[in-house]
């Protein structure tokens, strides 16, 4: 043992029992802000006013107009809800994605992944194929994310490992490859207004929420992160590696496979819905994990109430900032997740030299 | 914690076209701590790799108390068996107690919670390979060597009654290395371990295997293997060996100069 690591802090981890219900708080605070904030400004207490009455407890007195009711209700709460469910959900696929390819870089976004579910739901639109109904979309941007999923982790993975280097590679690689076949189809097509409309969609946005097709993404939240965190424990095992994994009683292939199937369909279904928006998944299991340790039963609640609060005060900005002009949100996240990316891969460089040698 | 019997027989062990084992035989009986030494390259890992289940065998049986490992459910195998294997882990963010506790998880049901039991298992197994004092730091900041014994503490935390070790001396020093052997003696436990260091090996073991080329050549008692003849068969260096009057196990002593 060096003298530096006997000096480096070795107090026990802060209790993180208060971590989930500061989040929790924080994002009940966020979703008003969301509901209040806007072109028309609503105060606080009226937003509890109009919600409260909306769902039938009318401790308040209906002071407030039928316009200002619409706005909160109709306008602001599907959109904040959608940011919300979309927020929760890549952060908790980014947070089992670095788990289950070993690799803190991994995120939906820079896998390739949700570019592969953004050209199976371009290609339904621009193709006007709906065999399964309203669920088409989805289902196609589930496809597209898991075939793109396994296409990036079969061409990084030599020897039984991946590197960072080539994870992320292939990831760009792929990504541009399906956006340019995306972009190609979206130019080619006779639908002139619908290729404009999608071109936006394509951007990452929350424009599109309504009450009629919150459901599904919802749902797929709720799926995904209730069989994440009945796999916690397998997810932790991963992090010991894959061969210390399998001595452990995991079947790891079989584990993965599995995972990636979850995986890719809450990305599709939420990607369907907002669009592909970028870093979240990065970002907020790295800061997550600064406050809960890297235990998967504490980061994946904390990653999903992060992810919700971070991607609601995103979209506030989105809408607030260029105002009466929307900026998509999914150009903030990568105007934040861009240089958290940096920062991320020279602090595991540092690492990779650093101490814990002797 | 009991201990289980092994019977490794006819292994081949292949990558592509090349044989990295063949034809490999192995018992080792309740209670038995058994070494395999052997130059680098010699096969040691991937035989270790197929009893502990990641290699799985082109032709031959591994067998734990009569069962075929291969054929049972992972998770059963790891309440009998629990390995430290030489693969470096990845960046964990978790503490050393959190790392040891994974040990517990074959155990576990999914979505049950830890016990008193297990941290009291946990803390046993930490303060077995002296690191009771490394509990509450982050993995990540570990030395190597303490990082090696918070491994072996995660293997003692899975109650195993079959331990199989590559190298766990790896990266110690001498004292942790005495310790860690003294640790795995003493166990109730069949162990298997492959050791660079012959007169380690010499101390600890009940019994060696010599590998050299994907096959075995000697196995027995150290004092009946570890001959001069057969360090420069197999290592190709000069050596004498001798028993040392006070522990009683052969003691080799190289002779760099004498070619």
């Amino acid at each position: 043992m060096t003298a530096a690591v006997s000096a480096s802090p070795t107090a026990e981890r802060r209790p993180p029992a208060l971590a989930l219900p500061l989040l929790a708080l924080l994002l009940l605070v966020s979703v008003t802000a969301g509901l209040a904030i806007g072109s028309v400004q609503v105060p606080p207490g009226q937003v509890w006013g109009i919600v409260t009455h909306a769902l039938g407890a009318g401790w308040a007195e209906p002071t407030w107009s039928g316009a200002r009711e619409t706005i909160v209700l109709d306008v602001r709460a599907p959109r904040v809800l959608l940011g919300a469910v979309t927020g929760a959900g890549l952060a908790v696929v980014g947070t089992a994605l670095q788990a289950l390819v070993r690799n803190p870089l991994a995120e939906p976004y820079l896998l390739g992944v949700s570019s592969g579910a953004s050209l199976g739901a371009v290609a339904v639109i621009v193709l006007g194929v709906t065999v399964f109904g309203p669920v088409s979309l989805s289902a196609a941007a589930f496809a597209g994310a898991l075939g793109s999923l396994l296409l990036v982790y079969a061409t990084a993975r030599t020897g039984g490992r991946i590197t960072s280097v080539r994870l992320v590679l292939s990831g760009v690689a792929v990504a541009a490859v399906l956006t340019a076949v995306t972009n190609l189809l979206l130019l080619t097509t006779g639908r002139g207004n619908e290729a404009r409309e999608v071109l936006a969609w394509t951007l990452g946005g929350l424009g599109g929420a309504g009450w009629g097709t919150l459901w599904l993404p919802g749902a797929a939240l709720l799926l995904g992160i209730a069989v994440l965190l009945v796999q916690a424990r397998n997810l932790n095992l991963l992090l010991a590696g894959e061969e210390a994994a399998a001595t452990m009683g995991l079947d790891v292939a079989r584990f993965r496979a599995r995972m990636f199937v979850v995986l890719s369909l809450v990305t599709g279904v939420l990607v369907a819905a907002a669009g592909p928006i970028g870093f979240v998944g990065l970002m907020l299991p790295h800061i997550v994990r600064l406050f809960t340790g890297g235990d998967h039963r504490r980061v994946l609640p904390a990653a999903a109430l992060g992810g919700a609060v971070f991607l609601v005060w995103a979209d506030i900005a989105a809408r607030t900032v260029a105002a009466p002009t929307e900026i998509p949100v999914g150009v903030l996240t990568a105007l934040c997740g861009g240089p958290f990316f940096l920062w991320l891969m020279r602090r595991d460089a540092r690492r990779a030299t650093g101490p814990g040698e002797s | 914690m009991s201990a289980s019997g092994l019977d490794v027989d006819g292994v081949t062990l292949t990558a592509g076209t090349r044989h990295l084992v063949r034809d490999v035989s192995l018992t080792a009986r309740p209670g038995e701590v058994i070494g395999l030494v052997g130059p680098n390259g010699s096969g040691k890992s991937s035989l270790l790799r197929a009893v502990y289940r990641v290699l799985r065998p082109a032709a031959g049986s591994v067998r734990v108390d009569g069962a075929d490992a291969w054929s049972l459910p992972p998770r059963t195998l790891a309440r009998t068996l629990a390995a430290v294997v030489q693969e470096q882990a990845a960046d964990l963010d978790l503490t050393v107690r959190e790392v040891v506790a994974m040990g517990r998880t074959p155990h576990k049901r999914l979505l049950a919670g830890d016990t008193a039991e297990d941290a009291e298992l946990v803390d046993a197994a930490l303060t077995a390979v002296d690191a009771a004092a490394l509990a509450g730091r982050p993995f990540d900041r570990l030395s190597g060597g303490e990082r090696r014994r918070v491994l072996i503490a995660r293997a003692l935390a899975q109650r195993p009654s079959l331990l199989v070790l590559d190298e766990p001396t790896n990266h110690l020093d001498v004292r942790h290395q005495l310790g860690v052997l003294g640790v795995l003696r003493r166990l109730p436990v069949t162990v298997l371990v492959a050791l660079h260091d012959l007169n380690l090996a010499a101390y600890y073991c009940d019994r060696l295997y010599v590998l050299r080329d994907g096959g075995v050549v000697a196995s027995g008692p150290p004092g009946e293997v570890l001959t001069a003849g057969l360090l420069r068969e197999v290592y190709g260096v000069s050596a004498e060996v001798a028993v040392h009057p006070r522990t009683g196990a052969p003691q080799v002593t190289f002779l760099p100069g004498a070619d």
